[in-house]
């Protein structure tokens, strides 16, 4: 290689000129982003055309009303009482796991861990065939509490698992017994994973529909799809969207400012030692009751419910219905395709916090955050309205619903891939620059082999989600769509459950690659 | 083989000047080792000739080609440049042989040119099948090397490439990069805060503070006349002590008359005398004396004394003698010491 050969010229700040790796955003790369930004926002644009359009004299009515007062009532009761519990179950079940002698702790962290794999509507399907009575608050808490509390549980187990354990030794060494610890210096370390997954949770409490209408517990959610089914998109499901659109804004700002500035990391070089664990002496028979009933209550009760009815309906006939096969098939299609485009999506999004750090970077790759903190219900009735008002060629069509999953859950994807590319040091394209090969040509070769598991990560993610989904697939589908959880739901809602049993077993199925490898993200990243 | 020059090199981030009207030549197949203290602009240096930044003035010339110029860029990947980063930046994804074969067009991915450079780097064949986690850090930076020479480029240009090994590999590993280095004649750069790698590099020296370069030759010559004080601090243990110049080869200081070797004083008649503590010679007073011992610190190998000088201006001394002498002294004892060879004088402070 010469260096005198085919010497090439090119402006300073050119993308081909060599000029990535410094804060400079390539323009390109911009306005892509903000491309898709604009895009994601679209569901906060329809809330505030709601409010512009119908206008604050037609929605006052709408809103200030006592049914409104009555699901306001219970939506905050949910999101109230429902969170803490979650975060008891999560944080407690990741000590007793990662911290103390508990016999056989690789199996409860796994039991913990399962009913992420059960999507919560497949849960409360579960609960309500067991046991019939369930419904109103009660049931929506016990039904949510046991469906959602891993989404406190996986990071507060990394977060406990990255702890130094000299802290909480320092601390004893200052007088602290082990309950004054756990309070002083292990809690507030957990800060931001408790509030980030409290977060999640509060989110997923407000947005699920599924769930809650099985047990005729009425949410915000439940009765915009309801206002939907009986008056369209039309200005009293767009109020209520307005209101859950606020709660919603509302705990994403309070978490943004609850988190502090304090820092978190471990500060000193080298390796963190292992922790010892706490012994739990007598009270050992005590906790593996009281983890053998979540188990039970999480997991046993819901996948006993789906054998059950398998067994009823017969083995044969229940997996002889015609649709299984489509409905298996659309959704891998679905959610795959959901799971490519948001993982191409969100590549511009982490490539440019990831490299080119600073506001502009955060800012754009906060409107993924902004769009997927909107309740699924939101996002679909704003692409109802979009795809009808300006592109009706696309109402009702896969694109749509493969945008709606995109915007829905693009920060499973965004996350995994900005530290993915975060870790793959610039050093190694410079490198492979200084050997001969074009910047594009670098990253082909040297960036994307190590974004792999990343990619994969985060499609598997945004699958999974996708797959499980229910409230937007339902408004936005093509006619005659037919995904497992529109069928389950199709079915269970005819009360047929021997019918939608299959499905509910194939969602669970499905679900389970996807939540293997978040708990093995998990453990690793506590491990790091 | 091709010279490399660099004419009014200038770069700032945002408002941060980083370096400053920078000139400096490295003759075709030579070694030059630039050096400076963190943050003095020696990496960036490194960046803008590999073209990974762009240089806000000035020309960056490879032989006949112009690489950097007002209006003109030529791109990292077309400038012939090998680079070897701080931790060797071998890709993790591939082998010791992919690694090495990385950089070689496809139509000559000749396999005996993988070997060669594996020889060149005194890398054992047995390697090429390894994954870069499965290196030790010398191994790890010598591949490194063997990958940048692999494609035969005009220039190597190392970034601190043994900093990151201890002390004893760090060592043999530069050995064997300037041995393969030599062997293959291609013009170099090293950039290091290390003065001791900076000194052995071999070919020339340049010496970077503040983002200017403030003196450029052969090691001996800069170590020998250091253009300042404060580089002669950097570049090695000095001794400065007050000095009056009293003629044309002599200054008189705390330590006696010491001939001048450099004047740098530009004739003005007090100055500061720089010698370096290898010139000293010391002994037990027997008479008259100049210095006394202010404390003397066991160092295993070599004892470290603490010395005071006799006279108005008592400047303090720091002397190593070989460890079986140290127990010959002690904290206040009276010495003889002498000055060896003779100093640089330098105008006061």
């Amino acid at each position: 290689m010469a260096a005198t050969d085919s010497l090439q010229t090119s402006r300073p700040g050119d993308a081909g000129a060599g000029a990535d790796g410094g804060s400079r955003p390539p323009v390109a790369l911009v306005v892509v982003a903000a491309v898709l930004a604009a895009v994601l926002l679209v569901p906060l644009g329809y809330v505030v055309s709601v409010v512009v359009d119908v206008g604050w004299g037609t929605l006052e009515p709408l809103i200030f009303r006592p049914r409104v007062g009555e699901l306001l009532v219970n939506t905050v009761l949910l999101v109230v009482l429902g969170v803490p519990l979650t975060v008891l179950l999560g944080v407690g079940g990741a000590w007793l796991v990662e911290r103390t002698t508990l016999p056989a702790r690789r199996f409860w962290a796994v039991v913990l861990v399962a009913p992420l794999a059960i999507p919560a509507f497949v849960s409360s399907y579960g609960w309500a065939s067991a046991v019939p009575s369930i419904h109103g608050l009660s049931g929506g808490l016990l039904v949510s509490v046991l469906a959602y509390y891993p989404l406190v549980y996986l990071p507060a187990m990394a977060a406990i698992r990255g702890l130094d354990p000299a802290l909480e030794e320092s601390a004893r060494s200052l007088g602290l017994g082990s309950w004054a610890v756990f309070g002083r210096v292990v809690l507030p370390q957990l800060r931001l994973a408790v509030l980030g997954g409290g977060l999640i949770v509060a989110l997923h409490l407000l947005a699920e529909y599924g769930a809650f209408a099985f047990i005729r517990f009425d949410t915000f959610t439940t009765a915009i799809v309801v206002q939907y089914q009986s008056t369209f998109a039309g200005p009293a499901a767009g109020a209520l969207g307005v209101v859950l659109s606020a709660l919603c804004l509302t705990l994403l700002v309070a978490e943004a400012g609850a988190r502090g500035r304090a820092r978190y990391a471990r500060v000193g070089s080298g390796v963190a030692r292992a922790a010892v664990p706490q012994r739990l002496g007598v009270l050992t028979p005590l906790v593996l009751l009281a983890l053998t009933a979540l188990g039970v209550a999480a997991v046993a009760v819901p996948l006993a419910s789906v054998v059950r009815w398998l067994g009823r309906g017969g083995w044969g006939g229940a997996w002889s219905q015609p649709e299984l096969p489509q409905a298996l098939t659309q959704t891998v299609l679905l959610a795959g395709g959901g799971a490519v485009t948001a993982v191409l999506v969100a590549l511009p999004l982490a490539w440019l916090t990831a490299r080119h750090p600073g506001p502009l970077a955060r800012l754009l790759e906060g409107t993924s955050y902004v769009a997927a903190s909107l309740p699924a219900i939101i996002v679909a009735l704003a692409l109802v309205t979009v795809t009808l008002r300006i592109l009706p060629g696309l109402y009702q069509t896969a694109f749509t619903v493969v945008l709606a999953y995109v915007m829905i859950f693009l920060p499973r994807a965004v996350v995994p891939l900005r530290s993915g590319i975060a870790q793959a040091p610039v050093a190694l394209e410079e490198m492979a620059r200084s050997l001969g090969y074009p910047p594009i040509v670098a990253r082909l070769r040297v960036t994307l082999p190590l974004l792999v598991p990343s990619i994969a990560a985060g499609a598997a993610l945004v699958g999974l989600g996708a797959a499980n989904e229910l409230t937007a697939t339902l408004l936005l589908a093509p006619t005659g769509t037919r995904t497992l959880a529109t069928q389950f739901w199709s079915q269970a809602s005819a009360i047929d459950y021997p019918a939608a049993a299959p499905y509910a077993l194939l969602l669970i199925l499905l679900s389970v690659p996807a939540v293997a490898l978040m708990f093995a993200q998990s453990r690793r990243r506590g491990a790091r | 083989m091709t010279t490399l020059a660099l004419s009014g090199v200038a770069k700032s981030f945002g408002r941060v000047p980083v370096l400053r009207d920078v000139s400096l030549t490295v003759p075709a197949g030579t070694r030059m080792a630039v050096v400076g203290a963190s943050g003095s602009g020696k990496s960036t240096l490194l960046r803008l000739i590999a073209g990974f930044e762009h240089a806000d003035e000035g020309e960056i010339r490879l032989g006949d080609s112009m690489l950097t110029a007002p209006g003109r860029f030529v791109a990292a990947h077309r400038r012939g440049i090998g680079y070897v980063a701080q931790d060797g930046a071998l890709f993790p994804h591939l082998t010791v042989e992919q690694n090495l074969r990385f950089g070689l067009p496809r139509r000559r991915r000749d396999p005996a040119r993988v070997q060669e450079v594996m020889e060149l780097a005194s890398l054992d064949p047995a390697l090429a099948g390894r994954y870069p986690h499965q290196l030790s850090g010398g191994q790890q930076q010598r591949v490194a090397l063997a990958r940048a020479l692999a494609p035969r480029p005009a220039v190597i240009l190392l970034d601190e490439p043994f900093s990151a090994l201890d002390t004893g590999l760090r060592e043999q590993t530069r050995q064997a990069v300037i041995d393969a280095l030599e062997a293959s004649g291609v013009t170099t750069v090293l950039v290091t805060h290390d003065h001791d790698e900076a000194l052995s590099f071999g070919g020339q020296i340049a010496v970077i503070a503040g983002g200017r370069l403030v003196q450029s030759g052969p090691p001996a010559a800069v170590f020998d006349n250091p253009v300042s004080t404060e580089i002669a601090a950097f570049l090695g243990a000095a001794i400065v002590l007050p000095a009056s110049f009293t003629g044309p080869d002599g200054a008189e200081c705390a330590l006696g008359r010491v001939p001048v070797r450099h004047d740098r004083s530009d004739g003005s008649p007090g100055g500061r005398l720089l010698i370096r503590p290898a010139q000293l010679g010391l002994s037990p007073a027997n008479g008259t004396h100049n210095a006394v011992v202010e404390d003397v610190r066991p160092r295993g190998s070599h004892a470290e004394l603490l010395l005071r000088t006799a006279g108005s201006a008592q400047v303090l001394i720091p002397l190593r003698v070989p460890a079986h002498e140290g127990p010959e002294y002690h904290a206040g004892m009276r010495v003889s010491v002498t000055v060896n060879g003779g100093g640089v004088l330098y105008p006061p402070d």
